[in-house]
């Protein structure tokens, strides 16, 4: 393998250009390949510009930028409640994280308290939205390698969970159910018993996946060995989430640098230490079997809690209830504030960053001291992620590409914002 | 182990004074004003210096401040898996000479966020190993995220505008 040598410490991340131009100018005796935007296993509209020396890959650069609809731009000339609905559409596989992160970080911005009810029910439904996520990759991923019928399962677990989002929220995927300061409805009655149900079932539904395919040698000839990564590049390359968590870094910000109380759970962080697709998959085969551990703990805090108040008191961030508004002035006044102008944090800037299922999500906000923020960015782990491609990519063949992107798990709606 | 602010502003005061301009911490978090053409230097020494080890460029954005001097700030965050720390650094960039060295010799990974920041903000990073416009398409003049570009800015092409919009946007029809 004189092509997977020579490039095995190379950690250039290409653009287009950088390939097309040169065989453009018949610089190169290689082949460039065009693979996407509109390619089934492009996970969206990824496309490669692939260099190829026979059907092994010599280079790699992703073109991405098909899905940017200007998110930041528009989160502006927003309000910072309205804003909310857009986090959504970033990672549309895991929207409650996305909202999480915001409204982590309004929180930090105006030093908002939340109430214990809410802040546990977050981290339930978060780590319900991680197994959902974690579904829809194992059944891509699995897809892609031509295993159909890992598909058919997850998606009949992954439907379960969003069924629990539509209880809870009325959306399956656009949830927007985070508010600043606490949760938009409290939890409805039913919440608990449709948990319970998918927690019952879920940990032998793993085993399924797991029979399927974890000794599956035809899974296994695909995946070990595959793109190899190893601690201190997946670190240079800023990535982040379970690919760097298969090169055997513990690096979990629910564990490192705890919120929403993460600390209070036990839990493991699952790690494994070749760096390969196959290391991958068994960490988040692992880490779901640890999100229905957290969900199950979270739950019956949940029960002991009793109903308590889900959103912050404060009436000049969170709306008070309409049984209050028919009675009270005031009541009215603080609605009708909040709804046409909208809170104003104080001048200043904060980063809130979680550990989302593609790995850590951060959002960074400044206030300029008015009721719409004044930037907003987001550290999209797809897209940070996506930088390792090239050189995970090196020297391995066309085929194996589809089950390195796969492997990745990049969201598009996250990559391009 | 975990660091406090003050013991790193300490130390990075006490390394490199003159490239530090200042710093202030909201909400505990601490953000340190740096030299733009010392930013590499403060970056290398976070990242080596044996007890900080800001081993992770976490996030790297860009922000329009219209109207100020120096119009434009790039923002870096640096996470320290060690200590479990993270710093914010912030560098001034100028209206008439957008450019600050780039980080990508230190991070690999800091090629995407500063070809990003570069695509929103025209900000340049000198010694970036390409600096290619990265979510807009290669034709599109100006760079969306600034706060004088307007939202909506953009025509829509329907097929009562479409040749005079195709006329001056050659890559839309494409």
């Amino acid at each position: 393998m004189t092509v997977a040598d020579t490039r095995a410490r190379n950690l250039s991340i290409p653009a287009p250009s950088q390939i097309i131009r040169p065989a453009l100018e018949g610089a190169k005796e290689t082949m460039v390949l065009n693979m996407g935007p509109h390619h089934p296993s492009t996970h969206g509209v990824l496309r490669l510009v692939v260099e190829l020396e026979g059907e092994t890959v010599v280079d790699v650069a992703p073109d991405i930028g098909y899905l940017h609809t200007g998110i930041e731009k528009t989160m502006e000339s927003k309000t910072y409640q309205k804003a909310l609905v857009l986090t959504d559409r970033t990672d549309y596989l895991a929207p409650l994280s996305n909202n999480l992160s915001y409204v982590l970080a309004v929180e930090k911005l105006l030093g908002c308290e939340v109430p214990e009810r809410a802040t546990v029910a977050r981290v339930l439904l978060v780590e319900l939205q991680r197994i959902a996520s974690h579904l829809v990759w194992l059944g891509t991923h699995a897809l892609d390698l031509a295993a159909m019928s890992v598909f058919l399962y997850s998606f009949r677990e992954r439907e379960q969970i969003l069924d629990i989002f539509e209880l809870v929220s009325g959306a399956r995927m656009m949830t927007s159910y985070f508010r600043v300061g606490g949760l938009a409805y409290d939890l409805p009655a039913e919440f608990d018993a449709a948990v319970e149900a998918f927690l019952q079932i879920m940990p032998g539904r793993i085993d399924e996946y797991e029979a399927l395919l974890t000794d599956n040698p035809l899974w296994i000839e695909r995946t070990q060995g595959i793109g190899v990564i190893d601690s201190e590049a997946a670190i240079a390359l800023g990535l982040t989430g379970p690919s760097l968590r298969a090169t055997g870094v513990a690096w979990d910000l629910r564990k490192t640098m705890p919120y929403c109380g993460y600390e209070t759970y036990s839990f493991a962080i699952p790690t494994a230490t070749h760096g390969d697709i196959y290391d991958r998959y068994l960490v988040r085969i692992a880490e779901m079997r640890e999100s229905v551990s957290i969900c199950r703990q979270a739950l019956q805090r949940l029960r002991d809690l009793g109903p308590g108040p889900y959103i912050t008191p404060d009436r000049k961030i969170a709306p008070p209830p309409k049984s209050e508004i028919t009675h009270s002035m005031e009541a009215l006044i603080h609605h009708f504030k909040l709804w046409t102008e909208g809170f104003k944090p104080p001048r200043g800037d904060a980063l809130a960053a979680v550990e989302s299922p593609r790995g850590e999500l951060a959002t960074y906000i400044v206030s300029d001291g008015s009721a719409k923020p004044y930037r907003v960015h987001f550290r999209a782990p797809s897209f940070v992620n996506l930088q390792s491609l090239p050189h995970m990519a090196r020297g391995h063949l066309v085929a194996d590409l589809v089950a390195l992107i796969a492997s990745l798990d990049p969201v598009l709606g996250e990559v391009d914002r | 182990m975990a660091l406090d602010n003050a013991t790193v502003l300490a130390r990075l005061q006490a390394a490199l004074p003159d490239a530090i301009l200042g710093s202030s911490e909201f909400r505990g978090d601490l953000s340190v004003y740096v030299r733009p053409e010392r930013i590499v230097d403060v970056a290398r020494f976070l990242r080596d210096d044996p007890e900080l080890r800001y081993n992770f460029l976490e996030n790297l954005c860009g922000v329009d401040y219209l109207g100020r001097e120096p119009r434009f700030e790039v923002v870096y965050h640096l996470l320290s898996f060690t200590n479990r720390h993270r710093i914010c650094l912030k560098v001034g960039v100028s209206e008439h000479d957008p450019s600050v060295p780039s980080l990508t010799e230190l991070w690999p990974g800091a090629n995407y966020h500063e070809r990003e920041t570069f695509d929103m903000f025209g900000i340049k990073f000198i010694g970036h190993p390409c600096l290619d416009r990265i979510l807009m398409p290669e034709d599109w003049e100006g760079h969306p995220l600034r706060k004088d570009v307007p939202l909506g800015a953009e025509e829509v092409a329907f097929t009562f505008n479409q040749d005079r919009i195709y006329a001056h946007k050659p890559f839309a029809k494409e």
